[in-house]
């Protein structure tokens, strides 16, 4: 398991130490700076073998966490915890830097002792630690907001109220949570990918998508989610029973169109053994802001955009580039943020470019012409055209014409994707699944959405 | 008020102050104080002078003052044990503390300070706390159980605490099994022996009961611990696999290869025809991909991982191959196992795709990948024959490019292809000849020498060339020096005439001005075999080389099985067994897995293989790495150190070279189309060894290898025995491993029209053996033994007798697979043993198989061309006549002659034992080594086999 765990300053500097295993000393605090941190070339791999002991690390902007073993121990998990732990420090203090490092050290100690015992990972949910470890983190914005309560002023029911649950079944949840006005929000988000040649054919297309939840409900509140995912609407159509909790109440889907889901994987609080039996997604959702779930599709992807590029050489010194835009969905709905970016040839001189809408620049200093809108309507088209200027090279290598690439945000789930359900039992308190006022919000962002020229 | 003041206290007389400071009566300033020294101890100050100050301070209300003086606590216990006593009492106290989170604090950081007396007193407070009411005390109790027993083994065994554990894992409490089921499986990782962790199906139920419960950790050492369990049958696998599979939606990605870890185990012993084999096939690719979609570090344990995966299941991911498509932003770590991938899962059904990524990442900036790529490349063609035009061409536009290290890498994998695919794309020789001055690497160096060597005859500068590389012979690496050796030799055997000055000069410098053993040793050897008999050396060094792998950088199956048990771990990302990375008794167990069952009566892993003897064309050629291809000589794996080998003291060397040169040069000289009458004793392989192969032996040849150096040699002591038929010198059929002590060694001859079996029995055990007994299974073409083992002295150890067992073809008949396989059972006084060899189908050729000029023509067209079948002969020396005789000696009898276009055919014919008559047209074209074979038979899968039997006949 892991021996050790040190966090370092951009230049080496150890700010936080803490040995769990007897095996590692002193000095593979030293091991790991002068081999990896001061080492001149790039990384090469996140996992180094230095002497017999393995160093673990990862770099939150100029900080580095390192993980210590002399074992031969999950590599996955350690990894995990490193970025969890990331999460935890986040969520009581902010950003990961030095300085706030620094100001808030002894809290990281008492945090390293609970969630990290002789190098097993205990539960880590900053929705559980915050119950007993209470010191609130310090950001650097507001040195003096310094507020510590003690344990010592719990009662004895409060006392077993948190152990049983940093050690039950619902680690991620604790009791006792009331809202005046119960209310969640679903953000559907997802990124669309795409490589297209200059044809126009798909080389390869795929969705990766998240399901964020921000939920303010009273209670332990046991919740049940519903998409229209392919293999529970053809179960529903084969059985023919019209479930009427199956209908939409939330999305205005009509729950006729279903999208095939490649994988999808879940957070800790969602039962997979009845996701495998049965496919539905029930769960106790933390308080607050989580992932619910990932996923990632591949078939019947809308394609929010399409790129037609046209290049053409005039002579050696010339390039005549155009390049057709045009967005394919719903009219009533709007594009926002959409930037375009076509590479240009290292040696070029000068460039004119006109286009119908947006603004459009030639940045020399990143070898593009990149050109913005900042709204675009469904079903439109629009159009940019550029003269380059080549200076004669005698570099026999030709330009290796990088793709264009494109960035815009939509409202909508470019998967196809819907929320059909998303229902709220709570057995103890009187509120029923209307009290509880739900949003839902589809975002589609470009991921890597290239089409070759 | 931050905290990060502390780290600046840098003045001078500080620990003074500080001590001033924590025996100060307010609670704050005390606080205060003892962060300023853990901040200290942080930065690695030594502030142990302050224990007993800061000892005092422990016993306080302020929870948040107690954690830290623990902190303190647990580093310096160690460095002062007397003081640390003093902090006992308030641990004793602690985990009787009303207070849940302060009794588990207690015991928790009683188990890190590493003092023998405070261990003493820790025992029954841990005692109590691992029957504590309390879930979350008993689940830091279980831990620090696993503490106790780091620090003193025995003391945990003596009280007990291990039955205490063990009933931990039936808590009810899933936090409180999952640590219980931790500590237990560090506990019997260094008690390799004992039954720790009996996994029987109650705990195991009890486990995954757990499993649906428990914290992501807890789930990830549940599932670690699962992996090591064997399960009893088939069905008990599949049950576990079941409830396991919903962990791979699990968001954590260690709990996701976990249970793929669990589920590539258990899989092995599902029966393959199972339809829920193949649903778990396909539940493992998803999940697979989706953790491609992590953080990088991540990326990078999965990659390193689904590299292991898809080299024991390549079916698993063999259609998700865009997915491994190198993103820009990726990390340099990332890329290169991608790309690692990619190499591994390319067919020929996406072959185009793979190939235009290629060249897209040939071109990017990072040096190591840009080479990687070019080498993919050059796998690709070696890969998918579809593709290999295609690669060359790529491969040719980035030499185009110029850019130094992409040239250098092209010409090592262009070797390769010519390797692979010979007399096919030499024509781009011409191209590769123009970059011999750019090329500084040495691997790129010996690859272009080997290349000009090889195909000195078409490079009408070859000798320019070559002597080019030798005017700085001992700047070279060694690498380089012995591919320019052996590629000046290859020069001067194609070329005599031209290049005989060249040859001296390169083994003068080989022998006489080299400290290299290698070098010295390879020259000698050179310097002898041409000097004895020039026509030998030509066999020998420009011997047919076996043909390298499609697949290269595999992981040795043994330890690809042990690896695939470490999935998910640090193993699993450094392609290394535990024991090669981690110290002490932990890890140095080997884990394997588990059979798979239906096969119930053998017990081997279908690793193993098939017993001995299945001759050396079963090994097959890998190579094994890019610079052992062009290794040296004495890496071929000899046994013995060669390098006492050749005894010739330098000087006399140096006196008798140069005549002995000159004779033999004139053998070579005289007519080089003459036939090469006579045969070489050496076996074949070893002269695909010298010729520059791979260093990989056919595993007949592991034992006898003083002898083959020997032969060597010799060379012209063992030529001339062409009279009678060829017979296989003796391979081992029966390794003395598998059959307690008994070698069996053994080879197939007819001789005066009996069958014979030629057997040698070894006895290499301790004790006597007596009453031997032989007997067959049935076979292809009904041979049984003529008569009983003929073993009438008891055989003492140590003793070898020859045995000679006549065969006849009257037993029952069955169709083996291969055809020429026979089974057979040895029984001694100690046990019965079964071995399988292959027997040439030539022993089958009876007497009277000279078919009548007529009825062969009638019959040659009567068989319809779907029965013909062709074969070529490579490299075969002897010209019609020679052939003829040799070939009569077998039992293959020439029919007819014709000459036509200085092609002479022979018609030949064999028959049979069982009445099967071959018919076979034997073209050798004048001047070319390489003759054309075609059989046509009534049936024809045995046409193969009879193909085999011109092979060998002719070359030996």
């Amino acid at each position: 398991m892991i021996g050790g765990l040190f966090i370092y300053n951009h230049k080496g500097e150890v700010l936080i130490s803490r040995v769990y295993r007897d095996d590692i000393g002193r000095n593979a605090v030293d091991a790991f700076r002068v081999n990896v941190i001061h080492a001149r070339q790039q990384v090469r791999s996140p996992v180094t073998n230095i002497a017999r002991t393995s160093f673990f690390h990862v770099k939150r902007s100029n900080i580095w966490l390192a993980a210590v073993t002399k074992q031969n121990v999950n590599a996955a998990m350690v990894f995990e915890f490193l970025y969890k732990m990331c999460d935890v420090m986040t969520a009581y203090f902010g950003k990961i830097s030095e300085e706030n490092i620094k100001n808030n050290f002894v809290l990281i100690y008492e945090l390293l002792d609970e969630i990290l015992d002789f190098g097993y990972p205990q539960n880590s949910e900053t929705g559980a630690l915050k119950t007993f470890i209470t010191q609130q983190g310090i950001k650097s914005q507001e040195p003096y907001g310094c507020g510590t309560s003690h344990l010592q002023h719990q009662t004895k029911e409060e006392q077993s109220q948190i152990t049983s649950q940093v050690t039950g079944q619902i680690g991620w949840r604790r009791e006792g949570i009331k809202y005046r006005r119960n209310e969640l929000f679903l953000d559907v988000l997802e990124s669309v990918n795409l490589l297209m040649s200059p044809q126009g054919q798909v080389l390869s297309a795929h969705v990766s998508g998240r399901v964020v939840m921000k939920s303010y409900l009273s209670g332990m509140p046991e919740c049940k989610f519903g998409m229209n995912d392919k293999i529970v609407i053809d179960k529903q159509g084969k059985g023919a029973a019209t479930d009427d909790s199956a209908k939409s109440e939330m999305g205005g889907s009509s729950g006729k169109q279903s999208i095939a889901i490649d994988d999808c994987t879940f957070h800790q609080c969602v039962r997979l053994s009845k996701f495998d039996s049965e496919r539905s997604i029930s769960f106790i959702p933390p308080d607050g802001e989580y992932e619910l779930m990932r996923y990632r599709t591949t078939k019947d992807i809308i394609l929010p955009f399409r790129v037609i590029p046209l290049v053409r050489e005039v002579g050696r010194t010339k390039l005549e580039v155009k390049v057709v835009i045009k967005s394919n969905f719903k009219p009533s709905l709007l594009a926002q943020k959409i930037e375009v970016r076509i590479p240009t040839p290292l040696n070029t001189s000068g460039v004119q470019v006109i286009c119908m809408k947006g603004k459009a620049k030639y940045k020399a200093s990143e070898n593009a012409i990149v050109w913005k809108i900042k709204r675009m309507a469904g079903m439109k088209e629009s159009q940019i055209s550029a003269e380059i200027e080549l200076l004669p090279t005698n570099d026999k290598k030709k330009w290796a014409r990088p793709p264009i690439s494109m960035n815009f945000e939509v409202p909508f789930a470019p998967s196809g994707l819907k929320v059909r359900y998303l229902k709220v039992f709570e057995p103890k308190l009187n509120y029923s699944d209307h009290d509880v006022i739900k949003w839902v919000r589809y975002i589609g962002r470009s991921g890597i959405y290239e089409t070759r020229c | 008020m931050t905290d990060s003041k502390y780290f600046t206290t840098t003045k001078k007389g500080e620990i003074f102050e500080l001590k001033a400071e924590l025996n100060s009566d307010k609670k704050e300033k005390k606080k205060e104080a003892v962060k300023k020294v853990i901040a200290s101890m942080t930065v690695g100050k030594d502030v142990s002078a302050l224990f007993p100050d800061v000892v005092n301070c422990m016993q306080t209300d302020n929870l948040e003052l107690k954690k830290l003086v623990y902190l303190y606590l647990m580093n310096y216990a160690k460095s002062q044990p007397d003081m640390a006593i003093m902090a006992v009492n308030t641990f004793v106290k602690d985990c009787e503390d009303p207070n849940p989170l302060i009794r588990a604090l207690a015991v928790r950081t009683m188990g890190c300070i590493r003092v023998d007396k405070i261990t003493e007193y820790l025992c029954e407070p841990l005692r109590k706390c691992l029957k504590d009411e309390d879930p979350y005390v008993r689940k830091t109790a279980a831990v620090c159980v696993a503490k106790l027993h780091d620090i003193n083994a025995q003391l945990v065994e003596d009280q007990g605490f291990l039955d205490t554990l063990k009933d931990l894992i039936s808590d009810s409490n899933p936090m409180v099994v999952a640590n219980a089921v931790a500590a237990l499986s560090e506990i019997a990782e260094s008690h390799p022996n004992s039954n720790l962790l009996d996994l029987n199906p109650q705990t195991i139920n009890k486990l995954l009961t757990a499993l649906n419960e428990c914290t992501e950790w807890g789930q990830i050492f549940i599932l670690d611990c699962l992996a090591n369990y064997t399960p009893r049958d088939d069905r008990e696998s599949q049950s576990i696999c079941e409830r396991v599979t919903p962990r791979l939606s699990h968001a954590n990605s260690a709990v996701v290869l976990s249970a793929v870890k669990v589920l590539m185990k258990f899989m092995e012993m599902l029966p393959k025809d199972l339809d829920y084999y193949g649903t778990l096939l396909k539940k493992l690719a998803p999940p697979l991909v989706t953790l491609l979609s992590a953080e990088p570090e991540l990326q990078y344990v999965a990659l390193r991982n689904i590299n292991l995966i898809v080299q024991k299941r390549p079916e698993i991911l063999k259609h998700e191959m865009k997915v491994f498509f190198v993103k820009y932003n990726d990390p340099i770590y990332v890329k290169l196992e991608k790309l690692d991938i990619m190499i591994r899962l390319a067919s020929q059904a996406n072959i185009a795709q793979v190939l235009a990524e290629l060249k897209e990442y040939a071109t990017e900036v990072d040096v190591d990948f840009v080479r990687k790529a070019v080498r993919a490349i050059g796998r690709c063609a070696i890969k998918v024959e579809q593709s290999a035009e295609r690669c060359v061409s790529t491969l040719l536009d980035l030499i185009q490019t110029k850019v130094n290290y992409v040239v250098q890498e092209a010409i090592v994998v262009i070797k390769d292809i010519f390797r692979k695919y010979p007399n096919k794309y030499e024509s781009v020789i011409a191209t590769l000849c123009e970059n011999l001055d750019s090329l500084d690497e040495p691997e790129a160096r010996a690859a272009m020498i080997w290349i000009v060597g090889e195909y000195a005859e078409r490079i009408d500068n070859a000798d320019e060339l070559l002597e080019s590389f030798l005017e700085g012979f001992h700047d070279e690496s060694t690498q380089v020096q012995l591919q320019l050796l052996t590629a000046i030799v290859k020069l001067f055997l194609k070329k005599p005439t031209e290049t005989q000055e060249l040859v001296q000069q390169v083994l003068s410098l080989a022998t006489q001005d080299s400290d290299n053993p290698d070098l010295r040793d390879r020259g000698y050897i050179y310097w002898r075999l041409l000097s004895t008999d020039p026509v030998a050396a030509k066999e020998v060094v420009l011997a047919e080389k076996p043909l390298i792998s499609e697949e290269t950088d595999l992981i040795e199956p043994t330890l690809l099985e042990e690896l695939i048990c470490h999935i998910g771990t640090l193993a699993s990302v450094y392609h290394k067994p535990p024991s090669a990375f981690v110290e002490g008794s932990r890890g140095v167990q080997h884990k394997r897995l588990p059979p798979r069952s239906g096969s119930g009566e053998s017990t081997e892993s279908p690793e193993v293989g098939q017993p001995g003897g299945t001759g050396p064309e079963a090994t097959p050629a890998v190579i094994p790495s890019q610079s052992d291809l062009l290794g040296d000589l004495l890496n071929l794996d000899l046994g013995p150190p060669a390098s006492g080998s050749v005894p010739a003291p330098t000087s006399g060397m140096q006196m008798g070279a140069m005549d002995l040169l000159g004779s033999g040069l004139d053998t070579l000289m005289g007519d080089d189309s003459e036939p090469l009458g006579g045969d070489i004793g050496g076996s074949p392989a070893m002269g695909a060894g010298f010729g520059g192969a791979p260093a990989v032996m056919p595993a007949s040849l592991n034992a006898p290898v003083g002898g083959g150096l020997g032969d060597l040699f010799d060379l012209g002591s063992s030529m001339g025995m062409t009279t009678g038929a060829y017979v296989a010198p003796k391979s081992v059929w029966l390794p003395a491993m598998k059959a307690k002590g008994l070698e069996i060694s053994g080879t197939f001859s007819r001789r005066a029209g009996v069958i014979q079996m030629e057997l040698s029995l070894t006895n290499k055990a301790m004790s006597i053996m007596t009453d031997f007994a032989i007997q067959f299974n049935r076979n292809s073409f009904g041979l049984a033994p003529a008569g009983p083992l003929q073993v009438l002295t008891p055989l003492s150890p140590n003793q070898t007798i020859e045995v000679s067992l006549p065969l006849n073809t009257v037993g029952p008949v069955m169709k083996m697979e291969p055809l020429n396989n026979l089974q057979v059972a040895v029984k001694n006084n100690i046990d019965v043993f079964y071995f399988s060899c292959q027997y040439p189908i030539s022993i089958l050729f009876v007497e009277d198989g000279k078919m009548e000029r007529q009825v062969f023509l009638a019959t040659w067209k009567d068989i319809t061309g779907e029965n013909e079948a062709q074969f070529q002969i490579k490299d075969c020396h002897l010209n019609s006549d020679a052939a003829s005789s040799k070939l009569q000696s077998s039992n293959m009898f020439t029919v007819a002659k014709r000459t036509v276009d200085a092609q002479d055919m022979l018609y030949q014919s064999m028959k049979l034992s069982n009445n099967i008559w071959v018919l076979a047209e034997l073209r050798l074209q004048a001047g070319s080594p390489n003759y054309t074979l075609s059989l046509k038979c009534r049936a024809p899968e045995v046409s193969q086999y009879v193909f085999q039997c011109y092979e060998t006949v002719l070359k030996n």
